[in-house]
Formats: C-alpha cells, sequence, structure tokens
C-alpha cells in the first residue's frame, strides 16, 4: 500500500515532467470501418514508426513486402520489416477479413520516437488493390481524429480482372472460400499490362454484368468503388 | 507559467477549430484530419430565443437532380451510420426523394422541407428555426434522384457552437441506402431519365447503408441499364453549407 502510493507519487511526478514534452508514448485506440458496400478487405497491418520509416509512398515503386500484401493480402513481410526498425506493430485486428461496412477496433501503444502511423489492407475482389494510410504525423493533443483513406493501386500486377493467384507476381486475383460465389468467371481479361509501376491512386475496377464469361470476373454493380473506401478513427488518450 | 500554457491551449483550440473548418472541405484526401470537438466553452448569458440556420446546398453533379432536402435539429443521435440497417423513413427518401417520413421523426425538434428540386450546377437553400434549446445538432439529407437509392447528406452534427453569422461548409460523398438493388433497370429508377417507382417496401440488397459505389450504366458495361454516362457520379456530389442567422 505504501509502496504503491509512493509510486503513484513517483508517476505524479514523471507525468508533469513529461507533459511539456511530445514524445512520450501514447495509448491509442482506433476503429477502421469498411465504407463499402460490396469490397472485403484481407487482415490490417496498422504501425507506428519513426518519420523515416513507411509502408508505401505514391509514385515510388512498391517494396517486396508491400507487393505480398497487396497481390496476396499476406502482410508478414512488411510486419516483419518494420518490427526490425522497432516499430509498433498490431496485426489482423478482425481476426480475418473486414466485411463490407463493418468495423473493427483495437488498441496500439507507440514507443517514443515511433511518430508517424501507418495502415494496408488489400481490396478484395482486386488484383493488386489497396486501403492505405501513409506515415501520418500521430498527434499529441489528445482527441479524437477521423481520417477517410483512398484506394491504391501498388503498380506491380497488371489489372486483369480474373481469377488467379495471390502470389506475388503471378497474375490474377486470389479467391478466398468466402468470396467464390460472389466472383464471377471465364472472364478474357481487362488488361495484361501494368505501364504505371508506382504506387498510385487506383483507378477503379470495371467490372461486368456477366457471371460466366465477358471481360471480367468482377460484378459490375457490387464490386466497383468510389474513394474514400475505409474510415479510421484514432483516439488518443 | 501557468498563464504561458492557458494561452497556449487557448491557440491549439482555435488552431483546431480552423483545421476541422478547413479540413472538412477536403474530406476524400486521406491526410484530411478532424480534430476532436473542443470542449464546450460556458454558455453566453444572453442566449437569443430563436435559433435560425440558413441551410445551402449546391449540386455538384452532371445530371443528378437532387431531391428536397429534409432537414432537422435534435438532441445528439445520429438518422443513419455506416455499417447498420437503413430505417423506413431513410428508405423512402433514398429510393422515392420523398422526405416526409423522414422529417416527421419523432427525434426532430424542428423539421423542415426544402421547396424543390435543386437541379445540377444549381443551389437550394432552406432555413430552419427553432427556440428549443436543446436542438443542438442537425441532419440533413437528399436523394440522387436517377438512381436506386443513392442519397448524400450529413446526419448529427453538433451546432451547438455556432454563434451569430457563424460558417462551416462540407463537400459530402454519396451512400447508398442498401435497401434496393443498383439493377438501374427501367421502372426502378424515379427520377426524370426513367419516372419508374421510388419507393418499394422490398429490400433486395444488402441491408446497411455504407459509401456508393456510383452508377454503373448502359454506357460503361450495365447493358439493361436504363441510366447513360450523364448519370453517372464521384464523390464529392454535394456541397452543403450551414449558417447561422438568427
Amino acid at each position: 500500500m505504501t509502496t504503491s502510493k509512493k509510486i503513484n507519487t513517483l508517476l505524479s511526478a514523471g507525468a508533469l515532467a513529461l507533459a511539456s514534452t511530445s514524445t512520450m508514448a501514447q495509448d491509442m485506440s482506433i476503429t477502421v470501418t469498411n465504407l463499402t458496400q460490396g469490397l472485403h478487405f484481407t487482415p490490417l497491418l496498422t504501425s507506428a514508426h519513426t518519420s523515416d520509416n513507411k509502408m508505401f509512398m505514391s509514385g515510388e515503386a512498391a517494396t517486396a513486402e508491400l507487393q505480398m500484401m497487396a497481390e496476396g493480402g499476406d502482410i508478414s513481410g512488411l510486419a516483419s520489416m518494420l518490427t526490425n526498425a522497432d516499430a509498433n506493430n498490431n496485426e489482423n485486428p478482425a481476426a480475418g477479413l473486414l466485411a463490407p461496412g463493418m468495423s473493427t477496433t483495437y488498441t496500439l501503444t507507440n514507443d517514443s520516437g515511433n511518430t508517424h502511423l501507418s495502415m494496408v489492407t488489400m481490396i478484395l475482389p482486386s488484383n493488386d488493390g489497396f486501403v492505405g494510410l501513409d506515415r501520418w504525423e500521430i498527434p499529441t493533443e489528445a482527441g479524437t481524429y477521423t481520417i477517410n483513406l483512398n484506394a491504391y493501386d501498388a503498380g506491380t500486377e497488371a489489372n486483369n480482372e480474373l481469377r488467379g493467384s495471390g502470389a506475388p507476381g503471378m497474375p490474377g486475383m486470389p479467391v478466398p472460400p468466402p468470396l467464390d460465389a460472389s466472383y464471377g468467371m471465364n472472364g478474357t481479361g481487362i488488361t495484361d499490362t501494368e505501364s504505371n509501376t508506382m504506387v498510385h491512386i487506383h483507378r477503379g475496377s470495371i467490372g461486368d454484368d456477366m457471371a460466366d464469361g465477358g471481360k471480367s470476373d468482377v460484378d459490375n454493380s457490387i464490386h466497383r468503388w468510389l474513394n474514400p473506401v475505409a474510415k479510421l478513427t484514432v483516439t488518443i488518450q | 507559467m501557468f498563464t504561458f500554457s492557458l494561452k497556449k491551449n487557448t491557440t491549439i483550440i482555435i488552431a483546431a477549430t480552423l483545421l476541422l473548418t478547413l479540413s472538412a472541405c477536403g474530406d476524400s484526401d486521406d491526410t484530411a484530419e478532424t480534430p476532436a470537438p473542443v470542449p464546450a466553452p460556458a454558455p453566453a448569458p444572453e442566449t437569443p430565443a430563436e435559433y435560425t440556420y440558413a441551410v445551402t446546398v449546391t449540386n455538384l453533379t452532371y445530371a443528378q437532380p437532387l431531391s428536397p432536402l429534409g432537414v432537422i435539429l435534435h438532441a445528439e443521435s445520429k438518422m443513419w451510420v455506416t455499417g447498420e440497417v437503413s430505417s423506413v423513413a431513410l428508405e423512402v427518401l433514398a429510393e422515392g426523394g420523398d422526405n416526409s417520413d423522414f422529417i416527421a421523426d419523432s427525434n426532430a425538434l424542428a423539421a423542415i422541407s426544402s421547396d424543390g428540386v435543386i437541379l445540377p450546377g444549381s443551389a437550394g437553400m432552406v432555413e430552419i428555426s427553432t427556440t428549443d434549446r436543446n436542438a443542438t445538432y442537425f441532419t440533413v439529407a437528399t436523394m440522387l434522384v436517377n438512381t436506386n437509392d443513392a442519397f448524400s447528406g450529413l446526419t448529427g452534427i453538433d451546432i451547438s457552437e455556432m454563434t451569430l453569422d457563424d460558417s462551416k461548409s462540407w463537400n459530402l460523398n454519396v451512400y447508398d441506402s442498401g435497401t434496393e438493388a443498383n439493377s438501374e433497370l427501367m421502372g426502378t429508377i424515379p427520377g426524370p431519365v426513367d419516372g419508374g417507382t421510388g419507393f418499394d417496401a422490398i429490400r433486395d440488397d444488402v441491408d446497411f447503408v455504407a459509401y456508393h459505389s456510383g452508377v454503373v450504366s448502359q454506357d460503361d458495361g450495365l447493358s439493361n441499364s436504363v441510366l447513360t454516362q450523364a448519370h453517372r457520379f464521384d464523390n464529392p456530389a454535394i456541397k452543403l453549407t450551414i449558417t447561422r442567422t438568427k
């Protein structure tokens, strides 16, 4: 009892001493909402990291780790890359796919120095589309902050919009079993080239209105989108 | 020291308020941020008996007339939430452009409809007044009528700190009520392109509200669509301004 009182006193003094600095650890409660009615998101990766680290950047080529995530939803590469850089990660908070209209809430505590927040998740169906937050500077003021997120294209795979593989470098879109029935089949393909190989804002899917055949295995009434596609809300204690 | 930090905080609060106003206009950028509402200052000792707000909506689309605005003042609540089921009143508005049930909501402390349709490239304005000091939140909704069930608007916005002549603006995205499949079929679109059925109680879509994926149209691969390239839209679709005038 006496000990904990002393600790409290010490903590109070410590809190006062730290109050004037902006580098103390922060406890964040984060909610990501899938704003669409027809897209699924693969396991999310959220990371608080130093200002000179990142997951992706528009206008730059994707890393191999980003490509794994954007083409197949595999966040392990990005997660270990950031862990090796002493980042604070949250992986797969929804324990699987984040369905249309659904939200997932999780906590993340950043070490001092990990001043920037990034988040990625792959869009299904897509060849290499992902939702991204790129190096958002974590405010030092307590409060609730809302950020609308756009869809990016990793620039690593042609948007053929056909059933295929989630492995890096392999053509086509991954088809997780729960989504199998919502995809079309036997399309001829929208395009087999990807001339912009830099990360860029996704131009959206074309799709078609044929469950069997046509150009695309994407349904044009269900799987298109307009930005923003996700909302990230951060509450800083 | 204490005085200094108090001043600093005040500056931060003002900066945050400015940021809130500015960032609301650029909502689609992923760097836009909306700080939490700052702590409310003590209410002014002399509050007027009547509060009046002018709500102006500019139609930013190419060929999507907007149904008459439904505007409501209420206590803290939201009239739709992303991921949740639409009320029947919102369904009636989103499928048919009829806001009568929507503005008759039992939580409404004041409600009004604007007079007519707001055509593309034009703006519509309506004033709403109340003497109820609990009417500190506002909601507005309007249908994009050449669609199955697209609507735009804002809900549950805190206006308690607006002083006389204060003005706030937003560029707003388009929602889908999730209550009617986006078939774009002849006979299902109430707007002038089709003159089809508006509200239908059958729910044949995902049955939750979220953002709209845009119309496809007969010119872009939906062969049975009654819509053409002219009816396509993007976010944002409307600009909304609220000004306290009394």
